[in-house]
């Protein structure tokens, strides 16, 4: 059971290693962006800042898309799905070993551009003692990213089953995350003076914990949604025929 | 008794007006190599896809290994390997980690696991490239390592779907020296489809032939072979007079004798013994210097066969 999730996600991380190299170079400019420019913009602010989770959802959305079409998508448009199917191990074991994978790599890799933003941070602006994140903005950056990263992965897997192809799964996943952050932005300016001005206290007078909880709670919502959707979708006779 | 590796009665799927298999009925003895024969599109891989409990029969029902494809295809895949139409390796990976891999999934301890990896490619001459990406490979090579992440876990049925398409005959050769060697040694059932005669003549002890998903025929080599065509035996000696020829015309085993240089060619109705004409032969005076008879090409019976359902 966990043997058989585990020899999926061994797999996933095996062929993720041995990946292109531009592949590596582009994970780097995003970290660099995400664990270096971000933080020495916004100075010793950083560590305090609500924008953190918000930024660690959107960094682990976006790493989970570059590799969850390649492994779904992927497995089939290289023809390694059909013998993985016909190996004892579970539809469900195949598909968590690689929701799972996927999940652990966005949410990893955020972690870790987490915490390479707190060095970046204690290096340029320490005074005394060391800049560290507040509980609930560290914790709450913890958990969204990891709950992005299950977001992007359940929406990934339905998208990527029904791709023609890897290119085509990234192109959509692309497109609707492209759509997300563009809705928001111009459906923000697209609002009345007055709903803006409204929208801005509540936000502002809203307490940090409890906007992060909500957050967190329509997370969990989405990503369990999306999980049994996926479960229902990835079935062997569904994807043989 | 023979233990029964696969059995079918009746399989048949449909893909919306397609009928892939139509009532396919067989029955293939344990430690046999079957080889399933037919063209492109004759339905081989569907069938695979079915005894494997991939795809659903739309009729009919079928057995591997004792498990209802239908209601206990994870039994059947937990005790099978399969080389599929595609040998989908991990072509990022090593040799040595697509296997790794499947031995995780077939829950191989580790130093069994590590073994078996070595002795496999081993055998196969594939050992000392094994930390090479697979990506790199010849297409032979591939298939020889797919060849081997089927037998890993030692299962004791293979499917194997055309494990030579596409093959130059060296590495085509080379792949059904060491399929048969290691079957051999393994001891394992072996259900192949192919539409190399040749190679099926060289591996297979039961053959079957399909076209547009009915089976035509099944049965040995020698079976199918006296489907064919009648079976001719040619003479070479002395003293072939017109007697000696009305003679033989006269029997009732021989349908046609003729004559061409010395070398007398007889076509006999099936199951006709060649001692008796030759004994017959020496009685009226040949000297008979060699007899031979004239084996039927297997591509013979498949041609002919192929005929037929037309």
């Amino acid at each position: 059971m966990i043997g058989d999730i585990w020899a999926v996600m061994w797999k996933e991380w095996k062929e993720l290693s041995q990946g292109a190299g531009r592949g590596r170079l582009g994970l780097l400019a995003f970290l660099g962006v995400f664990g270096v420019f971000m933080p020495l913009q916004m100075g010793r602010e950083w560590v305090a800042s609500p924008l953190v989770p918000v930024a660690a959802v959107w960094v682990s959305l976006f790493l989970v898309t570059t590799v969850v079409s390649d492994s779904f998508a992927g497995e089939r448009e290289r023809h390694t799905l059909e013998t993985l199917l016909a190996s004892r191990l579970p539809d469900w074991a195949i598909l968590f070993g690689k929701v799972g994978a996927a999940a652990a790599y966005g949410w990893g890799l955020t972690t870790l551009g987490l915490l390479l933003s707190l060095v970046t941070i204690n290096t340029a602006y320490r005074a005394g003692r060391a800049l560290l994140f507040p509980t609930t903005i560290g914790l709450g950056a913890v958990v969204l990213s990891f709950l992005g990263a299950g977001l992007a992965t359940g929406a990934g897997v339905l998208i990527s089953l029904r791709a023609a192809s890897v290119r085509q799964a990234q192109q959509t996943m692309s497109f609707a995350l492209m759509a997300l952050v563009f809705g928001i932005g111009f459906g923000g300016q697209a609002l009345p003076d007055a709903w803006k001005v409204r929208l801005a206290q509540t936000l502002a007078g809203m307490d940090t914990s409890l906007a992060l909880l909500i957050s967190a709670g329509m997370l969990v919502l989405l990503d369990f949604g999306l999980l049994a959707a996926a479960m229902g979708r990835f079935q062997r006779a569904r994807l043989i025929a | 008794m023979t233990e029964t590796a696969i059995y079918t009665d009746n399989l048949t799927r449909d893909f919306s007006t397609v009928r892939a298999v139509d009532g396919l009925s067989l029955e293939i003895p344990a430690g046999t190599i079957f080889g399933f024969l037919g063209p492109n599109g004759a339905g081989k891989t569907t069938t695979i896809r079915l005894l494997l409990g991939l795809l659903e029969p739309t009729e009919g029902r079928a057995e591997v290994l004792g498990f209802d494809t239908r209601t206990q295809a994870d039994e059947i895949r937990a005790r099978v390997g399969a080389l599929l139409e595609h040998h989908g390796l991990y072509e990022r990976l090593s040799a040595e980690d697509n296997l790794e891999f499947y031995g995780r999934v077939w829950h191989l301890p580790r130093a069994e696991r590590q073994a078996r990896i070595r002795d496999l490619l081993t055998r196969l001459g594939l050992w000392e490239r094994r930390k090479e990406q697979v990506r790199t490979w010849s297409r032979g090579m591939k298939q020889k390592l797919a060849l081997a992440r089927a037998l890993l876990h030692r299962p004791s049925l293979i499917f194997l779907d055309e494990p030579t398409a596409g093959l130059d005959p060296v590495a085509a050769a080379a792949v059904q020296e060491d399929l048969a060697t290691l079957v051999a040694r393994e001891g394992v059932t072996v259900f192949l489809t192919t539409h190399n005669l040749a190679e099926a003549e060289k591996l297979c002890h039961l053959v079957g032939v399909i076209r547009e998903g009915r089976l035509l025929a099944v049965g040995s080599l020698n079976e199918l072979r006296s489907r064919a065509r009648a079976p001719q035996v040619t003479v070479t000696g002395r003293g072939f007079t017109d007697e000696v020829l009305a003679l033989l015309r006269a029997r009732p085993e021989v349908t046609e004798a003729a004559l061409q240089n010395s070398v007398l060619s007889l076509t006999l109705r099936k199951r006709t013994e060649i001692a008796p004409l030759v004994a017959a032969l020496v009685k009226a005076g040949v000297q008979v210097d060699e007899v031979r008879r004239d084996e039927v090409s297997l591509e013979e019976v498949f041609l002919t066969l192929m005929e037929e359902a037309q």
